[in-house]
């Protein structure tokens, strides 16, 4: 029997939700807050938090240096072409380990994991050099791969959860009716798991939005991405911290508006068969 | 629109993306890799006349600095030929020459008159006497101070003051009541950061980072000495927190007024005395401190410099740009449209012989600064390496940012000096053991 939760309780509840949602959005809040004030304004001690003159200056200078749809268009074909060709290989893999399974499943989904236990900068060398051998360095393509291979083993697992809790049962009685396995996977499996499909297909365009390490290793003008343009701005020599507010806001600006519009379904697939 | 429809438009936009990149190609343009630096950002901002003046467009690639060590180091080793000039140091451009990764700057035409760089930064970015880099801007350290404080203090400010001096002055000019720190000081790891300052502390107090035979020195009383003074004194006058603080920390805090004291780099000076400054108009400068009874002073040596790496494809434009980046003309540019003030400073000897720029209050300060800086010797005792702030080895950088970790971890408290200065021994002991120096 559910426990009756009292009117006193929720309050609480959603008092103590709101302020761990705010804590942890505050950095977040607090960069868009410096792009608006001025460079003196934005060192200020004591800090201010809202008593200043806004002024949209920063986005000017940024605009006025920065091919800012260049890098957005760099972002959105790095992040988007990654977590489809992503889907395309785990789709059929999270399909195989899930509903017929080897005695070696386990162990190919441990070690697929295990390729993420290595630090990045341990391989920069052997991949830098393959990149020029085969003429990928600063390319779209070569970054479209790089983040695909990343997360890879991520999309995989996560297709693989949910593909578990679909009952193997319906996928049989589809098989008895006469569907091939490429019917079987398109028109029964994935309609089924779609939910789980778009959780792990945002949650894979964010982690390639954000990715900083192989974006700024690998590219250089032709694909920099978002992150290099934030990274333009950092200064070790000098106070910019307006500019680069400016910049970080204008950097996480489409992938917060993605994840707004798209947060009911990404819950929904986080926690899909989280309940039995 | 059905899910069979739905894939295959997936699969032909990633496919389209990733073809897409191999059609992508350079034309007639440079690519140069650079840092977010306010002379940096100025020099892009001309940029079109320069490609007015020679049809070479400019493509850049700025980053924070540790990433474009890293990015640039990367590329330069495995012959990568992602770009056409690079900004360096004055740690990276006499390893990298001696390696043959950068074409030697022999050949540039007359009138850019060559022999007008200042001595010590083309001393510093030569190797075997041979040019690799030209400086864009260079710089020493000096201390900077606040005249009104001193004043208020009783004080007079000496132009080469010792330690013992400005632990006074900072004595007399702390005033917690008021938010008033008497001295700011670098205690932020790394090898360019807290590094880079207590390195030449110790110059200034006789200690060394290795004696003739590549031992390390930090056993030595020298650093025990300059170690424990560099505590004592940010423990009494500095800032809560200093051992996080670096040269953007520093300038934050003495441009709103809350240091009396800061001894770092010169270029610092057209920044405190800048429009965002609150103490603009009250700041002075001296020589770095040196511990009583020592010739060498606490001032290091640095240039950003750009270099080509060598196999570029573009090697005619690259030194085309680079004369044109580092030249006379440039400076002139620069002054004409923004003030003498705002200038590159510290590269050429003209510069600081030309009228106009002896008015601006930190020129000769700087000047001076940088002859006073001999990166050949730069500490009492001889040394078997070349470096003021860094020791100009490939080793250097990950043993330096090791053992600055340490001295940081003593600043916050952590660990006591000396338990940092046995780390410190045990750490460049053992790199330099692995590397076959001993």
């Amino acid at each position: 029997m559910a426990r009756a939760v009292t009117p006193r309780r929720k309050l609480i509840n959603t008092g103590f939700a709101w302020a761990i949602g705010l804590l942890i959005f505050f950095p977040i809040l607090w960069t868009i807050l410096t792009s608006f004030k001025t460079e003196a304004q934005a060192i200020a001690s004591p800090p201010i938090f809202l008593n200043f003159d806004w002024t949209l200056e920063n986005y000017g200078v940024v605009m006025e240096r920065s091919n800012y749809a260049r890098f957005l268009w760099n972002s959105i074909i790095i992040a988007g072409g990654s977590t489809i060709l992503g889907l395309i290989i785990a789709v059929p893999a999270a399909w195989s380990m899930a509903f017929v399974p080897s005695r070696r499943t386990k162990d190919i989904l441990l070690w697929m994991l295990s390729t993420k236990m290595l630090p990045a900068v341990g391989v920069l060398y052997p991949i830098y050099l393959l990149f020029i051998q085969m003429g990928l360095l600063d390319s779209r393509a070569g970054l479209v791969i790089v983040m695909m291979l990343i997360n890879l083993p991520i999309i995989i697992w996560m297709l693989y959860t949910y593909f578990r809790e679909i009952p193997v049962e319906i996928l049989e009685a589809a098989r008895m009716d006469g569907a091939t396995l490429r019917e079987e996977v398109l028109y029964i499996l994935t309609p089924m798991a779609i939910p789980g499909i778009a959780s792990t297909m945002l949650l894979n365009f964010i982690l390639a939005w954000n990715e900083a390490f192989w974006t700024l290793n690998l590219t250089a003008v032709d694909a920099a991405p978002l992150t290099a343009f934030i990274a333009s701005y950092s200064s070790p020599e000098g106070l910019f911290f307006a500019k680069l507010s400016a910049a970080s806001t204008m950097a996480i600006a489409p992938i917060l508006i993605l994840g707004w519009f798209s947060q009911k379904q990404l819950v929904r697939g986080l926690t899909f068969g989280a309940v039995k | 629109m059905s899910l069979k429809s739905i894939l295959r438009a997936a699969t032909a936009l990633s496919l389209t993306t990733a073809g897409s990149a191999f059609a992508e190609g350079h034309g007639a343009t440079i690519t140069i890799a650079t840092v977010n630096n306010g002379d940096m950002i100025r020099m892009q901002g001309y940029t079109d006349q320069f490609t007015e003046q020679t049809g070479i467009a400019v493509e850049w690639v700025t980053l924070e600095e540790n990433v474009l060590r890293q990015r640039v180091t990367t590329d330069i080793t495995t012959n990568g030929g992602q770009f056409d000039i690079m900004t360096i140091g004055m740690y990276e451009t006499p390893i990298w020459g001696a390696n043959d990764w950068l074409v030697p700057l022999d050949d540039l035409s007359a009138e850019y008159d060559v022999d007008d760089i200042l001595p010590a930064m083309r001393n510093g970015l030569s190797h075997d006497g041979t040019l690799y880099a030209a400086p864009f801007y260079g710089e020493s350290s000096m201390v900077m101070y606040r005249t009104d404080l001193m004043d208020a203090a009783g004080l007079e400010m000496p132009t080469d003051p010792t330690w013992q001096f400005i632990r006074e002055a900072a004595a007399a000019m702390d005033d917690p009541a008021n938010d008033i720190n008497g001295i700011c000081l670098r205690g932020k790891a790394g090898w360019g950061e807290g590094g880079a300052f207590i390195t030449v502390t110790g110059n200034s107090f006789g200690a060394r980072w290795f004696d003739e035979d590549w031992n390390a020195q930090f056993d030595q009383p020298e650093w025990a000495e300059a170690l424990n003074f560099y505590v004592n004194l940010m423990n009494d006058y500095g800032p809560e927190g200093y051992a996080t603080n670096g040269f953007n920390e520093n300038l934050s805090l003495f441009n709103q007024g809350k240091c009396g004291m800061w001894i770092d780099a010169t270029v610092a000076a057209s920044f405190v005395t800048g429009d965002d400054s609150t103490v603009a108009d009250s700041v002075g400068f001296a020589l770095a401190p040196n511990n009583e009874g020592v010739e060498k002073r606490a001032n290091w040596l640095w240039a950003w410099a750009l270099a080509i790496p060598a196999g570029t494809q573009q090697e005619a434009e690259a030194k085309q740009f680079i004369e044109w980046a580092t030249s006379k003309d440039y400076i002139a540019l620069v002054a004409a449209n923004e003030g003498w003030a705002n200038v590159p400073p510290g590269a050429r000897t003209s510069l600081y012989e030309t009228p106009e720029y002896q008015e601006v209050p930190f020129a000769q300060m700087t000047l001076d600064s940088i002859n006073a800086a001999d990166p050949n010797n730069p500490t009492v005792d001889p040394v078997p390496y070349v470096g003021i702030q860094f020791v100009a080895i490939p080793e250097f950088a990950g043993m330096a940012t090791e053992v600055s970790q340490e001295f940081s971890a003593a600043y916050a408290g952590q660990q006591t000096v000396e338990e940092a200065l046995e780390k410190a021994q045990a750490i460049a002991t053992e790199v330099m053991e692995a590397a076959g120096y001993q």
